[in-house]
């Protein structure tokens, strides 16, 4: 399967990987998330389809509080789109594919 | 060319769906099931089953997930991850459109698409989802350690999940529109017993507030008079809606709230379709029942299968 194109981003790299020109997708998901694993195919999906246009990673939040804490977080899925380390948008919960589209859109 | 017909297609990958598949593969039926997210289905969005025999200590949902997913896999479960848009099944051949990929077709076809929670539908609440408004307490209650959320709502889900929040949060009230619980007796009790569980009885939620995140929750009591709870979070667990907008409603001949009918043998108004677990019109929605339906439905699809030659 996919997965080697969604890496993992923690606290202390957040800044520099959503801080490029590439827009960047953050999928924010914790191991014990039934719908983080349901959405995470698709993330996979898109991480294939986007490659070179989009960098998606992935940030745990059981072991990264702070940036969670920064974005307001409060469920989980949530995915955010930054570029050039600004939040474009964001979507919560295990939205079909259709709408993670739309929302990656928004920043090419 | 890759192939594109099968005997039996299974639509969901969820208890319903996943015991279809073991039966199916069991049977050595030519079989596909599709499945848009994770297997498992709601249960992925339960913290805990205590009802499920054979478990005597109870079992985390997201760990039955697994289980049955391995079990149909332990016999060939033969399965893909795809997001059925549409269906044809005016004819005896079922076609179904996929999101992505090829279309494909099916002599008989089981509809295991389930069910979603029931949005409260008021002001605030599209605009405070993943900032306060939730709508699964075991994936979000982590997020509120100290603090005092609301659930809405008065069955096994939501009483339920209460008390799984009092792990993590200083407060819970919960806030039903009738003056007793419909939940199970020993989840009442346990509720009743909790000292961080507090209940707002006779009142509906009409409005979510706030700046940057939920901050009051508008109630209207049965008698008219409104109040508003400063609170941290709002968990909604009111019901469920079903995942149909991919099926031909009118053939199925859909129940008013979108669920579709079938006969004892989960047969639908469409010969060869069958349904199975929450997208069924029925009273009852446990684990139990969608697992037992769906074995049934493979049973019906073969009895089809019989009844034509």
């Amino acid at each position: 399967m996919a997965s080697e194109k969604v890496n993992d981003v923690s606290d202390a790299d957040f800044a520099s990987v959503t801080g490029s020109d590439t827009p960047c997708l953050v999928d924010f998901w914790a191991p014990w998330c039934g719908p983080c694993k349901a959405i995470g195919p698709v993330v996979e999906a898109l991480a294939d389809e986007y490659d070179g246009k989009v960098t998606i990673v992935k940030m745990n939040v059981d072991d990264n509080p702070e940036t969670p804490g920064k974005f307001g977080i409060r469920a989980i899925p949530t995915l955010i789109l930054f570029k050039s380390g600004e939040k474009v948008d964001q979507v919560t919960g295990a939205v079909g594919k259709a709408q993670l589209i739309e929302l990656i859109e928004k920043a090419l | 060319m890759a192939k594109t017909h099968y005997k039996l297609i299974i639509l969901g990958g969820g208890p319903a769906g996943l015991t279809a598949g073991l039966y199916a593969a069991r049977a050595r039926m030519d079989h596909l099931l599709i499945e848009k997210g994770a297997e498992g289905g709601q249960i992925l969005l339960t913290d805990w089953i205590d009802n499920y025999p054979g478990f005597p200590e109870g079992i985390s949902g997201f760990d039955l997930a697994e289980k049955m997913t391995a079990h149909a896999k332990r016999f060939d479960l033969n399965s893909m991850f795809g997001n059925v848009l549409s269906m044809d099944l005016t004819e005896p051949i079922k076609h179904l459109t996929l999101e992505d990929g090829p279309s494909l077709s099916c002599d008989t076809l089981i509809i295991c698409s389930g069910a979603h929670p029931r949005p409260l539908d008021v002001p605030g609440e599209k605009e405070f989802t993943g900032k306060g408004v939730s709508y699964c307490a075991t994936c979000d209650a982590p997020f509120y350690r100290k603090l005092h959320v609301a659930v809405v709502g008065g069955g096994n889900t939501a009483v339920q999940e209460a008390a799984h929040l009092t792990k993590f949060a200083d407060k819970v009230t919960l806030i039903h529109r009738r003056d007793e619980l419909r939940a199970t007796k020993i989840l009442q009790e346990k509720a009743f017993d909790n000292p961080k569980i507090d209940f707002i009885w006779n009142s509906t939620a009409t409005k979510i507030s706030g700046t940057e995140g939920v901050e009051e929750l508008h109630l209207l009591n049965n008698d008219g008079k409104e109040s508003i709870l400063k609170i941290d979070g709002v968990f909604v667990l009111i019901g469920v809606l079903p995942n149909n907008e991919m099926l031909p409603l009118e053939i199925l001949k859909a129940d008013e709230g979108g669920f579709i009918p079938t006969d004892l043998e989960t047969r639908t108004a469409v010969a060869g379709v069958m349904a199975a677990g929450d997208i069924r019109s029925k009273e009852v929605r446990q684990v139990i029942n969608a697992a037992g339906e769906g074995a049934t439905a493979v049973l019906a699809a073969e009895n089809y299968f019989t009844n034509l030659s």
